[in-house]
C-alpha cells in the first residue's frame, strides 16, 4: 500500500503479515473507509462488538418468552421485530425475520442451499456445519436422514417442512415446550434451547436432561 | 420483465421457470421447472438479481412456494409427506392450469 492510506493504518489492529488474502482484503476495505471519512474507526469497534455479542441465547430468551406467554407468541407469528423488540431485541434491520413453530404434526428445519444466510442479527454467526456443502445439499433431498444424523428421529406422522431461505427473510425455529417444564421459569426454560434447536436439528432439551 | 397485473393467490399452483438470466440469482437450481403451490406472499423487495449489480432494481412480488419433495427429487424412503418451502421471486413463476 501507498503512504496514501497511513491515515487508516494508524488505527490498524495488528501486523498484516501472515493474514489471509480475506482479512488482508477486509483490512484494506476497513482502512479506505475510515480515511473516506465513510466510517469511523469506533463506529466499526461498535459494530464488531455488537456482532460478538449475539448469541443463540438470544434466540432462547425469545422462545421461552413465547411459550410462557401466548399473546407474545401470537404477535411473534404476526410481527416478529415489534414481538422481539419487547425482550429489547433489535430485528428492525434490513432483513425480515419470521418464526417457525413446531407443531404435533409439523418440524420446521432451516437450510440456505444458496449460500449460509441465517439469522446471525439476532442469534450470531452460524456454525460451520450449517455452512458446509454437505448439510446445504442433502437437507431439502433428504431431511430426515440428516435429523436423524443430528440424533433427531421423528415419527412418519409428523411432516417435516424445510425451509430453503433462499431470498430476503430469515427464519427462527420455535421449538415445541417439553413435557414436564410446567414448574419452570422463563429463564429455566431458555436453558432448554440450544442453538440447534433454533435451526430445527434438534428439540428442546427434557427438563430432566438439562 | 413485465410485473404481474395481479398477485398470485395462496392455494394456486406455480411452477418454476426453467430458464433465467445468468449470474446473481435467488432461485436454486434443484427447484427449477419444479411445481409447487403458493403458501404465502411475503412482500415486495428490490429484484437481487439487478440489486446485487448495482443497477436500478424494482420491487418485485416475493412468494412462499411449497414443493414435496418427492416431487424435486422423485421418491425417498418413507418422505413421501415431507416439504421444502423456498421464496421465490415473481418472474419465476408461471401459474399452471392443470393440476393433477
Amino acid at each position: 500500500m501507498s503512504d496514501h492510506h497511513d491515515a487508516g493504518q494508524e488505527h490498524d489492529p495488528g501486523p498484516r503479515v501472515g493474514l489471509s488474502p480475506f482479512a488482508a482484503r477486509s483490512r484494506v476495505l476497513a482502512a479506505l473507509l475510515v480515511e473516506k471519512g465513510v466510517l469511523t474507526q469506533d463506529e466499526i469497534r461498535r459494530q464488531v462488538a455488537a456482532t460478538e455479542r449475539r448469541s443463540p441465547e438470544t434466540g432462547a430468551r425469545i422462545v421461552a418468552r413465547a411459550w410462557v406467554d401466548p399473546r407474545f407468541a401470537a404477535l411473534l407469528r404476526e410481527d416478529f421485530a415489534a414481538a422481539v423488540a419487547q425482550v429489547g431485541v433489535d430485528a428492525s434491520g434490513l432483513v425480515q425475520f419470521e418464526a417457525l413453530f413446531n407443531t404435533e404434526t409439523v418440524h420446521n428445519v432451516v437450510v440456505c442451499t444458496l449460500c449460509s444466510c441465517y439469522p446471525r442479527a439476532i442469534i450470531g454467526n452460524p456454525p460451520d456445519w450449517y455452512k458446509s456443502t454437505a448439510y446445504r445439499s442433502r437437507t431439502v433431498r433428504e431431511p430426515r436422514a440428516v435429523l436423524a444424523e443430528f440424533g433427531l428421529h421423528l415419527p412418519p406422522e409428523v411432516t417435516v417442512r424445510v425451509h430453503d431461505s433462499t431470498a430476503d427473510l430469515r427464519y427462527l425455529v420455535v421449538p415445541r415446550r417439553p413435557s414436564g417444564s410446567e414448574g419452570l421459569s422463563e429463564e429455566e426454560l431458555a436453558a432448554l434451547v440450544s442453538r440447534d434447536c433454533l435451526i430445527g436439528v434438534a428439540v428442546a432439551a427434557s427438563p430432566v436432561a438439562a | 420483465m413485465a410485473v404481474r397485473p395481479s398477485p398470485l393467490a395462496v392455494g394456486v399452483g406455480v411452477r418454476v421457470r426453467t430458464t433465467g438470466p445468468s449470474g446473481h440469482v435467488r432461485t436454486p437450481g434443484y427447484l427449477r421447472g419444479a411445481s409447487g403451490t403458493v403458501v404465502a406472499l411475503l412482500g415486495r423487495f428490490p429484484n437481487p438479481e439487478r440489486l446485487a449489480y448495482g443497477a436500478p432494481a424494482p420491487l418485485v412480488a416475493l412468494y412462499r412456494v411449497e414443493f414435496a419433495v418427492t416431487d424435486v427429487f422423485g421418491p425417498a424412503d418413507g418422505a413421501s409427506r415431507d416439504v421444502v418451502t423456498a421464496d421465490i421471486y415473481e418472474h419465476w413463476l408461471e401459474e399452471v392450469q392443470d393440476r393433477e
